[in-house]
């Protein structure tokens, strides 16, 4: 896959760091805004895709980037069963909101929730780049 | 109590950390799939004996009483359904050591099984309507995947079509889910069957109960919804084709279609019997029209496919009896058949392994050369066809039992009449493949797949002969459970009062 | 009301697609429809006229709030689309790659 001209690859590394952070943003203030883990991952990947796009595969590290993106993915799934079986052993219940509750509209408040958040966001953002590492990898069909 | 959650977290669990297993030790990767398949086993028989004493267990996650929250109610179909999941599950695992070595990436085959369990699992012991349709799409999604996994030309275009037809179905059961949600504000089975009760059998209630079983009839693959079967269940490798033939499309299509029919929506021989009438209509459709096409086969696979669909007309057929000897005799037909015809695809699994071929002309002689292969095939082909003292004779006796005692004599002189087809077509595969002399060139199964096999043959014998005790510990209580109709929505209020 | 029948007519428009198109891609973006369809309506059908969305800004917000159940559902529905849809591509890819086209009418090596 051939990379892109220079004004777009001087732009990329300028603004992947910002929709990186704004990806971020929007998977913590998951109980507060609208969005949480899901949307908040689609972002992520999006960074992570726009990176290979710009650059093109012969800037490198596609193998490495599978790899990767597979064991973060396996990482956020485990996170979540986790917190899950954590409710279950330390309180009794699965998915039981067993930490603190703090006070209502502010950063740390509904218990398990961001947490939640956090796993499902690695763990969409690292499955989106998978499968567009998947799909764009079948090179042989396109290029004939 | 706590054991409830453990049928589908274990699975899961298993199937991510497989990936991060995978590079480190591949070795490890089989050993925990065992070990998760016998827990889940021994998880199966301790849910079926506490199902004995109390008639519905009731999970809430994270402790909000329904109709808040998703429960998992378990009762003793539930305890069932996990059983027979688990046997052929394990099985599978044990079959697939060598039978998966020369397949390359084993360690997505793996995922994909434990995300497959884990589906069916959640399936059997939800209590939620949209939990069952997650659950549904993430068992279904593996079983595209796994269809396709030799990515040959052949597998692909099986799992496209297939794919296709199921995400029909899928979609369907969503519109339908979106239109009972409207209608009752309420995605709980229990409190969804209160009140449909009350909105009563309007034009409504019709619509949406066709639309769930076109839904389920593509997932359970009746005529004529039936094509993509024979042509999905050969492209899959041989413990998946076991699996998917098994207990798959029992799962999705019955397990599913009996719950909603007769627990939620209230619907009994006494109050539709249009409505039941349709469903033996389909159960006659699905023997007679699949069993003739699989006369007529020479793949192997594929003729076991259309038997597949042949067979699970026969549970349509206990169910749409609607008396206790129907039902009990169409939930013992489903672990009859997922005992019988999981062992019939492993030895197709065993034949194309050592042979290359799964060409019946060019397979003749094997029955000296493979005998363990041969003598698997022989006990597995007797209990389809119904010959005693093996399992599968008792489940006709109580369907064909069920139709004498409901007054439908014909009914049940042409489903004895139509075993004839089943005897036909396994005798087919019989005669050509192990009883011709043959001059083909193979080894033996290797010892994991004979002793998975030989675990079948083992279970289909005892189960037969122990045949009372099934039916007083395991398809009396499940059959109980769907009879009770309406009765379901008081039992689990009444044990959310009780515990927690 | 009118709302409601034209998602039904955009379902059956996604189905019309699937059934007849003989491009694969085509059958895919004829799912793509459907999808949309369902979780138009299904996000329709908590709508209640004249309420809030349902995100707490304030301490004490009057409780009048649209139907949040139905928003919770179709993102778990979207989730599943994407699986479905990323697997559906990735199969056609490689259909492509064996058999050096899209038409579904030359892709029929199963018989019987």
């Amino acid at each position: 896959m051939k990379g892109m001209s220079l004004i777009v690859k001087s732009i990329t590394t300028v603004i992947i760091g910002f929709i990186f952070i704004y990806g971020i943003y929007i998977i913590l203030h998951g109980h507060l805004t609208p969005g949480g883990g899901f949307a908040g991952g689609v972002i992520i990947a999006g960074a992570l895709i726009l990176r290979i796009l710009a650059f093109g595969s012969e800037a490198g590290g596609e193998k490495k980037s599978e790899k990767s993106a597979s064991i973060f993915e396996s990482i956020g799934a485990l996170v979540f069963i986790g917190i899950a079986l954590a409710g279950l052993f330390l309180a009794g219940v699965l998915f039981l909101n067993f930490i603190p509750k703090g006070t209502p509209l502010h950063l740390w408040s509904a218990g398990i929730i961001p947490f939640c958040n956090i796993a499902i966001g690695i763990k969409v953002g690292a499955g989106l780049f998978s499968i567009f590492l998947a799909l764009a990898a079948v090179k042989y069909v396109m290029e004939d | 109590m706590t054991f409830i959650p453990l049928y589908f977290i274990l699975p899961l669990a298993a199937a991510f950390i497989i990936p991060l297993l995978g590079k480190i030790a591949k070795s490890l990767i089989w050993i925990l799939v065992t070990l998760v398949s016998f827990a889940l086993f021994i998880l199966a028989l301790y849910g079926v004996a506490v199902t004995q004493q109390a008639p519905m267990l009731v999970y809430e996650m994270g402790n909000w009483p329904p109709p808040l929250g998703i429960v998992m109610a378990f009762d003793s179909l539930s305890a069932f359904m996990t059983l027979v999941i688990s046997i052929i599950v394990f099985t599978g695992s044990v079959f697939s050591f060598r039978y998966m070595s020369h397949y390359t990436g084993q360690w997505k085959f793996y995922t994909l099984y434990m995300l497959i369990t884990a589906g069916m699992m959640g399936i059997s012991i939800t209590g939620d309507l949209f939990n069952l349709f997650v659950f549904l799409e993430i068992a279904a999604i593996s079983s595209y995947a796994l269809v396709a996994f030799g990515v040959e030309a052949e597998e692909l275009e099986a799992s496209f079509k297939y794919m296709v037809m199921g995400e029909v179905g899928g979609l369907t059961l969503l519109l339908a889910i979106a239109l009972l949600y409207a209608k009752t504000s309420t995605l709980n089975l229990a409190d969804m069957s209160n009140a449909l009760q009350i909105i009563g059998q309007t034009p409504f209630f019709w619509v949406v109960l066709g639309m769930l079983l076109f839904a389920f009839s593509i997932k359970a693959a009746f005529v004529p919804f039936h094509s993509w079967l024979p042509d999905a269940h050969p492209a899959a490798p041989a413990p998946i084709s076991s699996l998917l033939s098994g207990v798959f499309i029992k799962v999705l299509g019955m397990y599913t279609m009996a719950r909603l029919v007769f627990n939620v929506f209230g619907l009994s021989r006494a109050n539709a019997p249009i409505f039941f009438n349709l469903l033996i209509g389909i159960g006659l459709l699905s023997i007679a029209f699949a069993g003739v096409t699989a006369l007529s086969q020479k793949d192997y696979k594929r003729l076991l496919g259309y038997s597949s669909v042949s067979q699970v007309g026969y549970i349509m057929l206990g169910l749409g009896i609607g008396n206790y000897y129907g039902i009990a005799g169409a939930i013992f037909y489903i672990l009859a058949h997922a005992l019988g015809k999981g062992l019939l695809f492993f030895t197709s699994g065993a034949v194309v392994h050592a042979t290359g071929t799964r060409d019946i002309s060019k397979l003749a002689g094997l029955g000296e050369k493979m005998s363990t292969t041969a003598w698997s095939f022989r006990f597995g082909s007797m209990s389809l066809i119904g010959l005693p003292p093996l399992v599968g004779f008792f489940a006709k006796y109580f369907i064909v039992l069920g139709a004498l005692k409901a007054g439908f004599l014909w009914l049940a002189i042409v489903a004895i009449g139509l075993s004839v087809l089943t005897l036909g077509y396994l005798l087919k595969i019989e005669n050509n493949v192990f009883l011709k002399k043959g001059k083909i060139q193979a080894n033996k199964a290797p010892f994991t797949m004979r002793v998975a096999m030989v675990f079948l043959v083992v279970m289909i014998v005892l189960l037969g002969i122990g045949f009372q005790q099934v039916v007083d510990f395991l398809v009396g209580p499940a059959a109980h459970a769907l009879l009770r109709g309406v009765e379901y929505a008081n039992l689990v209020f009444g044990s959310i009062a009780v515990s927690f | 009301m009118i709302i409601f029948l034209s998602c039904i007519i955009l379902f059956l428009i996604g189905l019309y697609a699937i059934v007849t198109k003989r491009n694969l891609i085509k059958i895919v973006i004829g799912f793509a429809f459907i999808e949309y369809a369902i979780n138009l309506l299904f996000a329709l059908i908590g709508f209640r006229s004249g309420m809030l969305a349902p995100i707490i800004t304030q301490i004490d917000m009057p409780h009048r709030f649209v139907d949040p159940i139905p928003q919770a559902l179709v993102l778990t529905a979207i989730v599943i689309a994407l699986g479905t849809t990323a697997l559906m591509l990735s199969v056609v890819l490689r259909i492509y790659n064996r058999y050096k086209t899209f038409d579904i009418a030359e892709i029929r090596k199963l018989k019987g």
